[in-house]
């Protein structure tokens, strides 16, 4: 492990397991793959929610491992109907609560509701109702696992898919390269709905995803919050470097930790001198057939974004690595 | 406006409006809607009811069909007392979250405004909607005229919330053709409804003191018995059913059965239909019958679950059965009512010929000419044996 220059992210050498609340909400008998960073999000993100909640769940990876009739991981109330509809059902949680309240059915403090729903069920089929919940303002935090791509159905693409990687339904061949698009910005999207709090977390940051969801949940109104859950079978990493590629996003700035409070950036975990994007990308099966053209076209593309988010965050910019080999020349149009 | 009415007394009013007032009446909690055609006037009313304070509830404006059901899963889960309407490509959005509804047993009280489906799109009124939607494992029943659409929008949370039942209902009227209608109908008052109608108390909800897993998936060893399970749940509401008939007959004078019949004495030739072109079709047999044809007309009110029992009483001594269907069963055997009814008169020994005439889709207009004239028609394929699977009446080309 390194010593000295990369993120202050490195202070997590301080974590310590009796600061955080020995409840388990998220029981131990799940089916989750062997070095699971979505389950072991979970396991953090129920913790921070506490004892006094609703969790309505997407299917997918989480629900499928922890909900097999008559199992269940859950020790929250929880309630799956299907993929698309998470944030809808939330809402009728959340309404229901308030009109039984309202007329004294309700007994005990007013729970809170929480949806979840991995990045397909968030950033593509779910994503219109997630907007109608957000539009409408209803009082509840939505997270959301990205594991960037469909890992439940075998691994293939999904809008969150990042720029170059391997998935079954983006396999690199003569004629691509991988998954071809950039992967879409739910925190953005989550943003331009002016909701009251979004943020970025990773369970490679433990304290950092606790606060960030106890925060959401205390804000009224609707939260966003973004999970990078490392993904060992879709990534095609090994099941030990879970905790280690989480960090990595963030040190490459590939996966920044902020939140948007009220419509104002702040960064939560500051990168004074950033890794190059390889570190990251050399650990995952699913870039190896990258070569150095599109391994330097995600360094100045995570570059790029990680200077817009810095500039919204009014925060200086930190020291990037230099570009090896050096930089091709740019195309002139027309030549 | 409908508390102040007594009991018995008629007031016109709009079909749909009376539709918003039983469910006022029942005081339903929370309410999910998307506006679509014909059903709107019903939600845009509730949603007026609940502006200005009569009615206490919780109205959502969702960004859609899918996201009105899903929301109502929400609500229904939190355990409040859920209702929601739609119509055709409204009905069809939902279609996937329908079947969970049900074998989640949320007692959801849907009013269908049953619409044509598109292509080409049509706004009027006809059975496709609801026939796609035929095996989501809901209570089923069509209303004829705006006291039936009332009287039934106010049972059907009495059936719904039964402990022993636990089911969502959809109650069917005509889109357009009853909606739109100004009917004279008799309310009743809030304190019989309240009499009627107990406040819903769940039998399971989303409640930290008492945390569930709701939504769990199934393996094959356990899917099988769960299906079971509801079918046998929605079998036996049958009983429930009539016996809140029962109580809404004796306390009303209205008493409804799940095969009605209209001068189905000595009758020789039976018509089948469901919904508001009954009306049109008892005129219909009224001519017929004072011109010596023993002519009778069967309403089939209930859908889902099926009357086999009270279907086969009511044919008995017939000779020909003419179904009329709002709805078309493409590539198969013409109207889905039609292929039901026949396979369940099938075990019959001394059955009557049964044929299958489709009338009236996509709103076109059906009157009682027409009626007699399929009878007439009818009675001479019977005769010579049927030439067709099925008629699509007064088609084109």
């Amino acid at each position: 492990m390194e010593k000295f220059g990369y993120a202050q992210s490195q202070k997590f050498d301080t974590y310590a397991s009796r600061l955080m609340p020995r409840q388990e909400y998220f029981t131990m008998g799940h089916r989750a793959c062997q070095g699971c960073g979505e389950a072991l999000a979970v396991r953090w993100v129920t913790k921070a929610i506490g004892k006094d909640a609703i969790i309505a769940h997407a299917t997918g990876c989480m629900e499928i491992v922890s909900s097999g009739m008559p199992q269940t991981a859950w020790m929250h109330p929880w309630i799956h109907v299907a993929f698309e509809n998470t944030a809808a059902v939330a809402s009728g949680i959340e309404t229901g609560l308030k009109i039984l309240e309202r007329k004294g059915k309700l007994a005990g403090p007013m729970p809170k509701v929480v949806a979840m729903g991995g990045d397909g069920g968030t950033s593509d089929i779910g994503l219109q109702a997630l907007s109608g919940a957000m539009e409408r303002g209803h009082n509840f935090t939505y997270v959301c696992w990205d594991n960037e791509a469909y890992m439940n159905t075998g691994i293939q693409r999904s809008s969150s898919t990042p720029y170059g990687a391997m998935t079954t339904t983006s396999p690199p061949g003569k004629k691509s390269i991988g998954q071809s698009t950039w992967k879409k910005n739910m925190v953005h999207i989550a943003v331009a709905h002016g909701i009251p709090y979004v943020a970025t977390a990773s369970p490679s940051y433990i304290f950092d995803l606790y606060f960030k969801v106890r925060k959401a949940l205390e804000t009224p109104g609707p939260a966003y919050i973004h999970v990078l859950s490392v993904c060992p079978t879709g990534w095609r990493s090994a099941t030990d470097m879970s905790v280690r590629l989480g960090r990595l996003a963030v040190e490459t700035g590939i996966f920044p930790l902020y939140e948007v409070v009220d419509g104002r950036y702040r960064l939560t975990v500051e990168v004074p001198k950033m890794r190059p994007v390889r570190d990251y990308l050399k650990l995952q099966g699913r870039f190896r057939h990258l070569r150095d053209p599109e391994i330097n076209l995600i360094q100045r593309h995570t570059e790029a974004n990680y200077k817009l988010l810095l500039e919204k965050c009014q925060a200086p910019f930190p020291e990037f690595p230099p570009m090896f080999p050096p930089e091709e020349p740019e195309l002139v149009a027309g030549a | 406006m409908a508390k102040k009415t007594a009991a018995a007394k008629r007031v016109g009013m709009e079909v749909s409006i009376a539709v918003s007032y039983a469910v006022q009446l029942a005081r339903a909690e929370a309410i999910a809607a998307y506006p679509i055609t014909p059903q709107t006037h019903i939600v845009e009313h509730l949603s007026s009811l609940v502006a200005n304070g009569e009615l206490d509830a919780e109205f959502v404006n969702v960004e859609s069909e899918h996201s009105a059901i899903s929301t109502c899963i929400g609500m229904s889960a939190a355990g409040a007392r859920t209702y929601t309407a739609t119509s055709s490509q409204g009905l069809a959005l939902m279609n996937e979250i329908l079947y969970i509804v049900s074998a989640m047993r949320f007692p959801i009280v849907m009013t269908v405004a049953n619409r044509a489906l598109s292509a080409p799109l049509s706004i009027w009124n006809d059975h496709s909607d609801i026939m796609g939607a035929r095996d989501i494992g809901w209570i089923q029943v069509f209303v004829e005229n705006g006291q039936e659409a009332f009287d039934h929008s106010v049972m059907a949370f009495k059936i719904a919330e039964n402990h022993e039942v636990l089911l969502p209902i959809i109650v069917n009227l005509d889109g357009f053709i009853l909606s739109h209608v100004v009917e004279a109908l008799e309310m009743v008052d809030q304190a019989t409804v309240d009499k009627f109608l107990p406040p819903y108390v769940p039998l399971h909800r989303l409640d930290p003191r008492n945390p569930v897993t709701m939504g769990a998936f199934a393996l094959p060893e356990i899917y099988t018995e769960v299906k079971m399970n509801h079918q046998v749940t929605l079998t036996k509401s049958y009983d429930h059913i009539l016996k809140v008939w029962d109580e809404w007959g004796k306390l009303t004078g209205r008493q409804y059965h799940p095969v009605e019949r209209y001068r189905t004495e000595d009758a020789k030739i039976l018509l089948l239909i469901m919904g508001s072109l009954a009306e049109v079709a008892e005129i219909a047999v009224d001519e017929m019958r004072d011109q010596g044809l023993p002519v009778g007309l069967l309403k089939l009110r209930m859908w889902r679950p099926f009357p086999f029992k009270d279907l086969r009483d009511a044919v008995n001594g017939a000779e020909l059965l003419i179904v009329c269907d709002r709805a078309l069963s493409l590539g198969g055997v013409g109207g889905p009512v039609m292929s039901e009814v026949r396979s369940a008169l099938y075990p019959m020994a001394q059955k009557p010929a049964t044929l299958g005439y489709i009338i009236g889709l996509g709103g076109r207009d059906v009157n009682p000419g027409n009626i007699k004239d399929i009878v007439a028609r009818a009675q001479q394929e019977a005769s010579q044996g049927p030439q067709e699977e099925f008629h699509l009446y007064g088609v084109r080309g």
